[in-house]
């Protein structure tokens, strides 16, 4: 059974970063490239690309102001929007520039060597080349450069691990707690007592008045892994520890990421939305957050069915009695959120209707059952969840 | 080729025993076993949410270790015996090696039997019961090997079919013997003395 | 080299055949194999059930790859996928490169230091069986499992079975444990086999060969077993509390109960870090041999080679956590570990030094064993600088289970281990068989076999830099993957056909190959003395070996190398 979700749906209208751009687009031509010509090997066209974007990588800057609506489904490590993964980004490359000369010497040498004392023809059989067993000051002299760099390389490292762990954190910090389900995120806001799940609203920074973000990261069941490579490094989620990780985000808009601890059937749509917005937009979401949803009288049935079909002994809808599960996202204010199933599809009702009828046909594995509800029940509950605004 | 080459000079050329050799490294791994169980059991002291607790049910187990101690001191007195090729000797020492064994074993059973019934902590009761039955009772195992091995001479020399130019296997069984001592001075160390305290 | 004329006569004297096929029918032949204790039947035991296990685990690649190959696909469903990669990685380690390992110290071994066969040859065939039974065991969960529809379930915990993923409420049914089952009883098999092969080469040198004087293949097998006695033990150990768990319900580390699956990783690594040398250390023992003899000349820098080894053998053991970057670890132990990871660079660097030295200077023939050499030393290169850079702690904390790890290890294992075996086959092809593998076949299995492994692993380090993380059965359009996937995926059916090649040739050249004669490479170490294949005793009669090239010196009785060691 073909899951419902439309193609290429993150990619529908947005803008998006300088780097995204090049490998969007890249996988564009492609996508078309390989509909148009399925089949016919042009491999050089591909190569071409692979440098594209390789460029790509390294030529992209981070991106100030982008829409809100930004998504940012690319997520190159070396194209950092936050100030943990900046420092990242800094030691990577000073890593990989260390490791790219000695590839190029060891490499440059033995092509040498492969070219220079090759066979060349019989002629060569007829005396064995002179005999040499080694020598002490060679092997000295090609030990030591190695001794030094291995140095070099843990004093950078010590330092950045140093800045990263320790970082003091500002007054003005946000803090919110997220715990790792199978097979989604419960996001808690401590400071706010809002309760969501699946899209993680934070706070904009910047470098001069910063806010960053300490998210403390714990599981309810088994390893998770918490990675949205442009605003972190990733951070396990581990039943029984509780670990902790702070983002900087100097660049509003959506950030995707993935769970990366296998957890079980559906871990790949374990999926992460950061949402980061400008202060005053993330205040107003959390005053809605925090409002308690008004029961309207016309969607009456299908709260009564939310509570009746048993939803409420795994969901909590704030305000409503008989709904306030923990084993399942909070769905308080559910229509607010952009999409179902931790990202696997857009929040929208055809979506969501398939949701109601079997939650096993969009995400199969997911531990949702399928309820069994009748037409009228799913079409009275799907009135009712998309008034939880 | 030229059988001058060929020729083996007479530089002479030992290698070890394969017996010694290979008990070693059987040591070597068996320690690299027990070496695991021990850290999960130092890992999780105090760390059971439920008790029994060791402090609570762990008595030092005096007569056990004297047992198993001392009968490391008679399989070398064993040994020297039928080194001098005193069979009957051998065989006594032997015999009282393996009963020192069997007491072990019998004080161990006695123990799990008060731990199991009386205070209540099985393999699943909780995380210092499972770490407690696998350490001991992995060494008890190897106890029991031993055991069948001390036998199985025992029964082999009665029958006639040890001499004293067998006193290489005797050796090995010896050495097979005191590992599974120093093992148990290990286990007694931090299963009870350190374990005690928590 | 002997002159063709010479090689006729004894190819129509030695009448080379696979073992066993001096008893006549085909199940004599069986039976043969089934009851040997003759190491080099063994040997071929092992080698044989590593392929059949490498086809089956590079089937089941082919199925990850094509299920990944683009974005919301439904070759297979999360299950199957999961099943796939755990099932993949499991075979490929422990019943692939595992057999490899114990095949080619089993059938070289003996050979090089003079030994008329392994200290315990019953052992051995226990070893061998036990190996074996576990990995067939092992699939046997594809057929017996709980699954749909009584399909069969095989473990899907990932090959290093993540706790408490592995815990019955997470894992009902019991797939998890024709994992810890099979494995446990496969690695009693190396155990035994590890001792056996330490014993082999401490006891039964022939006269003459010092441990300073064993071929360079021989010390890096040694090393290897040693690693085997040592670290798989806490594998077992770790396997066992698992089935206690999960069969007698005891607490290790079930969370419920307060344990700790970060303690559950610590045993793994500790086993699973030295487990990756115990795999590439025969590799470089192939390489320490083939490059000195193609280059036609000695090994540079003998002591350093053995040294190194020693000194990586040791250093492997402290890197472990260097895998639980991202686990939440204090900064003193991220650092320590780090810190450990980056020094196994310095003696690995000079194995790579050293064989380049051994280069210099010499008159390189291309030969196959050779060609698959020279790409081992670049793609090598490669995979280590890409460990260091996961290695590195910031860096790897955005790289850990990402496709960067997977193109790192792919980088090692298969342009490391799986063309040093590829090479240790066609050096030591002719010995084993009598015949030469065919060269042309050798080439194309070459460079089919090396375009493929660039086109899949290559495009997987930008994967990873560009955030895909690994163990996933799918993902959405627009993230920036599909492009490399795609390539990637072509590159593994490219593979297979490189690997295909390879199985045809062995099997095309044991019939038709060029008889090959004793020493077909004019190569210096003990087993190119007798004949091809070795007769049940292995040797007529040994020179004292007074160097570390006994065959050099019976050659060039005017300078010997023993006046210069
Ligand atoms: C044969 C197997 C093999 C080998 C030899 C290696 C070799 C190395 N590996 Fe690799 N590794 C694996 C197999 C192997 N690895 C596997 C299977 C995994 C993943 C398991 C899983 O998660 O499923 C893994 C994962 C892995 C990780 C964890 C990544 C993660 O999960 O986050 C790390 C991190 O440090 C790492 C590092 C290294 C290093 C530093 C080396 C070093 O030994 C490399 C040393 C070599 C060189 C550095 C090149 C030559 C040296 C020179 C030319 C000298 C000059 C260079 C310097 C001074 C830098 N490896
Ligand atoms: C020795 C170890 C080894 C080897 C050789 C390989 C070889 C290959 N691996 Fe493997 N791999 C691992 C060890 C290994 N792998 C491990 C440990 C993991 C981690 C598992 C985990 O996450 O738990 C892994 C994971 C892994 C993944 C990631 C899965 C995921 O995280 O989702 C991928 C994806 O591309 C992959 C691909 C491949 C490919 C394409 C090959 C190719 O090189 C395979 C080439 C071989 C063939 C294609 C077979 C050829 C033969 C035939 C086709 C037979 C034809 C029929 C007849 C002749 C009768 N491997
Ligand atoms: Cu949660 Cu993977
Ligand atoms: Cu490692």
């Amino acid at each position: 059974m073909r899951a419902l979700i439309p193609r290429c749906w993150l990619l529908r209208e947005r803008s998006v970063g300088k780097s995204c751009r090049t490998s969007i687009v890249l996988n564009h031509l492609y996508t078309r490239y390989s509909l148009a010509t399925r089949g016919s090997g042009r491999g050089w066209l591909l190569v071409g690309f692979t440098v594209a974007t390789f460029v790509g990588f390294l030529s992209s800057a981070p991106v100030a102001q982008a829409q809100d609506s930004t998504i940012r489904a690319v997520q190159n490590i070396f194209n950092p929007l936050s100030a943990p993964a900046e420092t990242l980004y800094s030691v990577s490359i000073l890593v990989m520039v260390v490791c790219a000369v000695i590839f190029l010497i060891v490499g440059g040498l033995l092509t040498y060597a492969i070219i220079r004392y090759r066979r060349r023809g019989p002629e060569d059989d007829h005396e064995e080349p002179p005999q040499v067993y080694g020598s002490a000051a060679i092997e000295l002299a090609w030990t030591v450069p190695p001794i030094l760099i291995v140095v070099m390389l843990v004093l950078v490292t010590a330092r950045t691990i140093g800045e990263i762990e320790h970082h003091q954190m500002p007054a003005a910090a946000e803090e919110i707690r997220i715990i790792g389900h199978r097979f989604w995120w419960e996001v808690r806001y401590p400071k706010h007592d809002v309760v969501t799940a699946n899209e993680i609203h934070v706070p904009l920074s910047s470098r001069t008045n910063r806010v960053p973000t300490e998210m403390v990261l714990e599981s309810a069941d088994v390893i998770h892994g918490f990675w949205v490579p442009q605003l972190n490094g990733k951070t396990m989620l581990v039943p029984n520890y509780r670990n902790t990780m702070w983002i900087e985000p100097y660049a509003t808009g959506i950030y995707l990421g993935n769970c990366t601890v296998l957890c079980g059937q559906q871990h790949a749509n374990m999926l992460i939305r950061v949402i980061v917005d400008t202060p005053d937009v993330y205040q107003k979401w959390l005053e809605t957050q925090k409002a308690k949803p008004v029961s309207d009288p016309q969607t009456e049935e299908g709260r009564k069915q939310f509570v009746a079909s048993s939803c409420g002994t795994c969901h909590t809808i704030q305000g409503t009695p008989g709904a306030n599960g923990v084993f399942a996202p909070d769905l308080t204010h559910f229509a607010s959120r952009a999409t179902l199933g931790s990202g696997v599809a857009p929040n929208d009702e055809q979506n969501l209707r398939s949701w109601l009828k079997d939650p096993q046909t969009l995400k199969p594995g997911c531990l949702m059952p399928d309820m069994q509800l009748s037409d009228n029940q799913v079409n009275a509950i799907l009135a009712y969840l998309r008034t939880l605004k | 080729m030229s059988t001058d080459l060929l020729a083996t000079a007479e530089t002479e050329w030992r290698l070890p025993s394969p017996r010694k050799v290979g008990l070693t490294l059987v040591i070597l791994t068996e320690s690299s076993l027990f070496t695991i169980f021990v850290v999960a059991y130092l890992f999780y002291l105090g760390k059971s949410l439920n008790g029994p607790y060791p402090w609570e049910v762990l008595e030092f187990p005096w007569l056990g270790s004297f047992f198993l101690f001392s009968s490391s001191g008679t399989v070398v007195v064993a040994e020297h015996r039928l080194k001098k090729g005193d069979k009957a000797g051998f065989e006594l020492w032997w015999l009282i090696t393996a009963l020192l064994g069997l007491g072990f074993l019998i004080y161990t059973g006695a123990e799990w039997q008060h731990l199991i019934y009386h205070d209540g902590l099985t393999l699943s009761t909780n995380l210092f019961g499972s770490t407690f039955y696998s350490l001991v009772g992995l060494h008890a195992s190897h106890v029991v090997v031993g055991l069948l091995l001390l036998t199985l001479i025992l029964v082999a020399s009665v029958t006639g079919n040890i001499q004293p130019r067998h006193h290489e296997h005797i050796e090995m069984i010896s050495w097979y013997w005191h590992f599974v001592d120093g093992i148990w001075a290990v286990v007694v160390t931090v299963v009870y003395i350190i374990g005690m305290q928590h | 080299m002997a002159d063709p004329a010479t090689l006729k006569e004894i190819g129509t004297e030695l009448r080379p055949a696979p073992p066993g096929h001096e008893h006549g029918s085909l199940t004599a032949w069986i039976q043969d194999l089934i009851f040997t204790v003759d190491h080099k039947k063994l040997g071929f035991l092992y080698l044989g059930a590593g392929w059949m296990f490498f086809v089956l685990g590079g089937i089941l690649a082919l199925g990850i790859r094509t299920q990944i190959a683009v974005p919301n696909n439904h070759f297979m469903d999360a299950e199957a996928f999961n099943q796939a990669f755990t099932m993949h990685g499991t075979t490929m380690i422990f019943f692939f490169a595992m057999l490899m390992v114990f095949g080619l110290a089993n059938y070289i071994v003996p050979l090089q230091i003079g030994a008329r066969d392994m200290a315990f040859p019953r052992l051995n065939a226990f070893s061998f069986w036990a190996t074996f039974f576990g990995g067939i065991f092992l699939f046997l969960s594809y057929i017996f499992g709980p699954g749909l529809y009584g399909m069969g379930a095989a473990p899907d915990a990932s090959w290093f079975a993540l706790a408490p993923l592995t815990s019955r409420a997470f894992s009902p049914g019991n797939n998890i444990d024709f994992w810890s089952l099979g494995l446990l009883v496969s690695g009693v098999g190396s155990i035994t086999g590890g001792v056996n092969v330490m014993v082999t080469i401490f006891c039964y040198r022939t006269r003459g060969m010092t441990l300073y004087r064993m071929p360079l293949f021989t010390w890096l097998v040694l090393v290897t077993m040693f690693l085997v006695v040592m670290f798989m033990p806490p594998l077992s150990a770790a396997q066992i509390m698992l089935v206690l768990e999960r069969f007698f319900g005891a607490k290790f580390f079930e969370a419920q109960a307060g344990g700790s699956p970060v303690l559950w990783q610590h045993f793994f690594w500790i086993f699973g870090h030295p487990e990756v040398y115990i795999l590439v250390l025969p590799a470089f023992g192939v390489i320490s041999e083939v490059v000195p003899v193609f280059s036609r000349k000695p090994i540079f820098g003998y002591p350093m080679m053995v040294a190194a080894t020693v000194m990586i053998g040791f250093i492997s053991a402290g890197v472990w956590a260097h895998h639980m970057f991202t686990i939440g670890m204090d900064s003193f132990s991220v650092t320590f570990f780090a810190f450990a990871t980056f020094v196994i660079a310095i003696p690995t660097g000079i194995k790579i030094f050293n064989w380049l030295g051994t280069m210099f200077g010499g008159k390189i023939r291309f030969e196959i064993p050779m060609l698959f050499a020279i790409a081992f030393l670049f793609q090598f290169l490669i995979a280590g600088l890409t460990g260091i850079m996961l290695g590195c702690a910031p860096f790897d904390w955005q790289l850990n289970d990402s496709y960067f790890v997977i193109a790192h290890f792919h980088y090692v294992i298969v342009g490391g281990i799986v063309f040093g075996v590829f090479s240790g086959f066609y050096y030591w092809y002719p010995k084993a068989t009598g015949r030469m593998l065919n060269k042309r076949l050798g080439l194309w299995n070459f460079w089919i076999f090396t375009i493929g492994f660039h086109l899949t692993f290559d495009p997987q380090h930008f994967l990873g830099i560009l955030g895909m993380p690994r163990r996933i059965y799918t993902y959405q359009e627009g993230r920036g993957w599909e492009f490399f996937n795609m390539i990637s995926t072509i590159g593994a059916f490219v593979q297979a056909v490189g690997a295909i090649l390879f199985i045809v040739n062995m099997i095309y050249s044991a019939r038709k190959g060029q008889v090959a004669g004793d020493d077909p490479w004019d190569a210096w170490t003990l087993e190119w003395m007798t004949s091809s294949p070795p007769p049940e005793y292995n040797f007529e009669q040994l020179p004292e070996v007074r160097s570390r090239r006994p065959l050099w010196d019976l050659k060039h009785p005017e300078d010997p190398d023993w006046k210069f060691e």
